[in-house]
């Protein structure tokens, strides 16, 4: 079978963008969400469980 | 218009590159070979004093050359040959104007002068802090600054790549979405710059400790945003030195990704979950919960593992899809029995791919699992495993692509070819066992950063079993193997910039013929393939997966007896 070269991006004028392409073109997006999602999970989480840990009397 | 005149167009691939991002390019990578010379000897300093019979350096020196060697080698010489893959993978494939060069070369200078600084500060002995600096150690003020404005300079690199994706955008110099090699270096961009505002976040009160300014820095708080930095700019690597891969795959083979959009998905699993693998380091703190520990390091970073299984699959598949395009369709593995092994870009490229997985991955993965983490936290298994990541991942990845990209920029043939074939092999393999027996003697409990595992002047003893001596000696010989293709690669390119004969020009060739018209520099999937062999390989390396995996379970289950 000959193999099919499929490029991506193009798309035919007129046709919708797909959410995920959407997501993946736009350089700010992606680092918007990069910086965000560790700094909740990992930054402001910890700190918070560090700045919660009682001081001794 | 002044600005076409200030492109020139490669004879080798057809790129036209622009001056000003060539220069450049140029500077961060040999600024990048010089410091991985520095931090390599001190390295192996480092390695000749923990062989247990050779024990080369006195505490102090040895203290201080650790410092060094981090620092050299896990930061400097790695975010130098980022910035110019960076400016690569932007200005370069999407064959655009660098956005201000100008501020290139204030981040350079700010990156130059930052490394220089923190350096002499360790080099003067009174900041043997070691890379991970904890407080309440305290280095001289000028170590911290240093580090600062290094970064600062790394950060103003990442903005100079998003400016430039943006006027190729605008300027229309490519079709569609960015190819997939800069969109990987789009991902390692991302991490670096969370990378370096949690530095700043965390750096400038140590500064200001440092100096007097503050009182105290509490020391949980430290780690946890210290590590955000510390790990994370390993994270960097691992997202510049997989665009590498796809990189080498596309020149070497002119390989399309098996497909594009699973490894875009794979990529954005990274800029989402690949940093909290920092909180590994915490697993043992006594002030976090299983929760945030367990979310960060096991739930969310499978999640990125997933990305780099992925990565895993389609690059060697991308590869054995263009050999059997080219005919090599015999059997399973004709493709790889014929592969050219003796191009070090090639052989360079596959052994990162198979050494990052098999010793960097897996033991990543395992570390990550807070109650497998108990057997070797702080052992020697920690620098074992980012041996087998940044070393003969990143390191060597970043090796394969010089040997293609330095006689390319320069036009000059390779000063030692002949050499050049062995050094990837003599780096690789002796890197690779370093690795190791780091990580076996880590297993047995030899400390990650001591300067004598016999506790000679110690007041309470410890012996060690006599296996974990010899895998520090066998760890000493596996690294002056390494040592020596190191030293190799760098002869070879200081060589090849001052002696290599210049290249004669090439008869041009048809516009299809060159890379800069082939898969590095535009999207695309191959589409319907069959990769038996890959798909083979993976298997045996999902095996070893969770071969490795049940016996650590079963290692920690001998740890404390039941009965």
């Amino acid at each position: 079978m000959a193999e099919e070269e499929i490029k991506t991006g193009g798309g035919d004028a007129g046709e919708p963008i797909p959410f995920m392409q959407q997501v993946l073109d736009n350089p700010f997006l992606l680092l918007f969400l990069g910086i965000t999602v560790p700094t909740v999970t990992y930054i402001i989480w910890g700190v918070m469980e560090v700045a919660s840990i009682p001081v001794a009397q | 218009m002044a600005i076409n005149r200030q492109f020139r167009t490669c004879p080798d691939t057809g790129f036209k590159i622009h001056l000003p991002a060539d220069k450049l390019i140029k500077w961060n990578a040999v600024t990048a070979v010089v410091f991985l010379l520095i931090g390599g000897i001190f390295g192996l300093a480092v390695a000749l004093t923990r062989w247990p019979e050779v024990h080369l350096l006195d505490a102090d020196l040895f203290y201080l050359a650790l410092t060094a060697h981090g620092l050299d080698v896990l930061l400097v010489w790695i975010i130098f040959f980022e910035v110019a893959i960076l400016y690569f993978a932007s200005s370069v494939l999407l064959q655009c104007r660098l956005a201000t060069p100008w501020l290139g070369w204030v981040a350079y200078i700010l990156m130059l002068v930052g490394a220089l600084i923190t350096n002499v500060a360790v080099l003067r002995g009174d900041s043997s802090v070691m890379f991970t600096s904890y407080v309440p150690m305290k280095a001289a003020p000028d170590f911290y600054l240093g580090i600062i404005l290094f970064a600062v300079g790394a950060l103003l690199a990442c903005f100079i790549f998003l400016g430039t994706l943006v006027i190729a955008k605008n300027e229309k110099t490519y079709e569609g979405s960015i190819p997939l090699v800069t969109f990987g270096a789009l991902t390692a961009a991302i991490i670096a710059i969370f990378t370096i505002a949690a530095g700043a976040i965390i750096l400038i009160p140590t500064l200001l400790w440092s100096v007097g300014y503050v009182g105290s820095i509490d020391t949980v708080m430290y780690k946890v945003v210290w590590w955000a930095m510390g790990h994370s700019s390993q994270q960097i690597n691992v997202a510049a030195h997989i665009s590498v891969w796809y990189a080498l795959a596309a020149i070497l083979f002119g390989a399309k990704p098996l497909s594009e959009k699973v490894s875009r998905t794979a990529f954005l699993l990274y800029i989402l979950f690949l940093q909290i693998a920092s909180a590994h380091h915490l697993l043992v703190e006594p002030g976090l919960s299983s929760e945030y520990k367990i979310f960060n390091t096991s739930y969310a970073l499978y999640l990125a593992v997933l990305g780099s299984m992925i990565h895993g699959l389609t690059v060697p598949g991308a590869v054995e899809h263009a050999q059997r395009k080219k005919g090599l369709n015999k059997g399973m593995f004709e493709w790889l029995r014929k592969a050219p092994w003796g191009n070090p870009a090639f052989s360079g490229f596959a052994l990162s791919v198979v050494m990052f997985g098999f010793l960097g991955g897996i033991s990543g993965v395992m570390m990550g699992a807070e109650q497998l983490n108990i057997i070797i936290h702080n052992t020697l298994y920690v620098p074992g495993h980012f041996h087998g990541t940044v070393v003969v991942g990143t390191t060597l990845a970043f090796m394969a692509l010089a040997y293609w990209l330095v006689p390319v920029l320069w036009q000059r043939e390779l000063f030692l070819p002949g050499l050049a074939k062995w050094q990837p092999y003599l780096f690789g393999i002796g890197m690779g066992l370093a690795s190791l027996f780091m990580m076996g003697a880590g297993t047995l409990g030899v400390p990650r950063r001591h300067w004598d595992i016999s506790f000679a002047d110690a007041t309470l003893s410890h012996e060690f079993p006599a296996a974990a001596y010899l895998m520090m000696g066998m760890n000493g010989v596996a690294a002056l193997i390494g040592g020596i293709g190191g030293a190799i690669f760098v002869l070879n390119m200081v060589g090849t910039l001052l002696l290599g004969k210049k290249k004669q020009p090439a008869p041009a060739k048809a516009e299809e013929e060159t890379v800069a018209q082939g898969p590095i520099a535009v999207s695309g999937s191959a589409g319907a393939v069959s990769v038996p062999g890959t798909f083979t390989l993976a298997l045996i390396f999902l095996v070893t997966f969770i071969l490795y995996y049940f016996v650590n379970w079963n290692y920690l289950a001998g740890v404390w007896g039941l009965s």
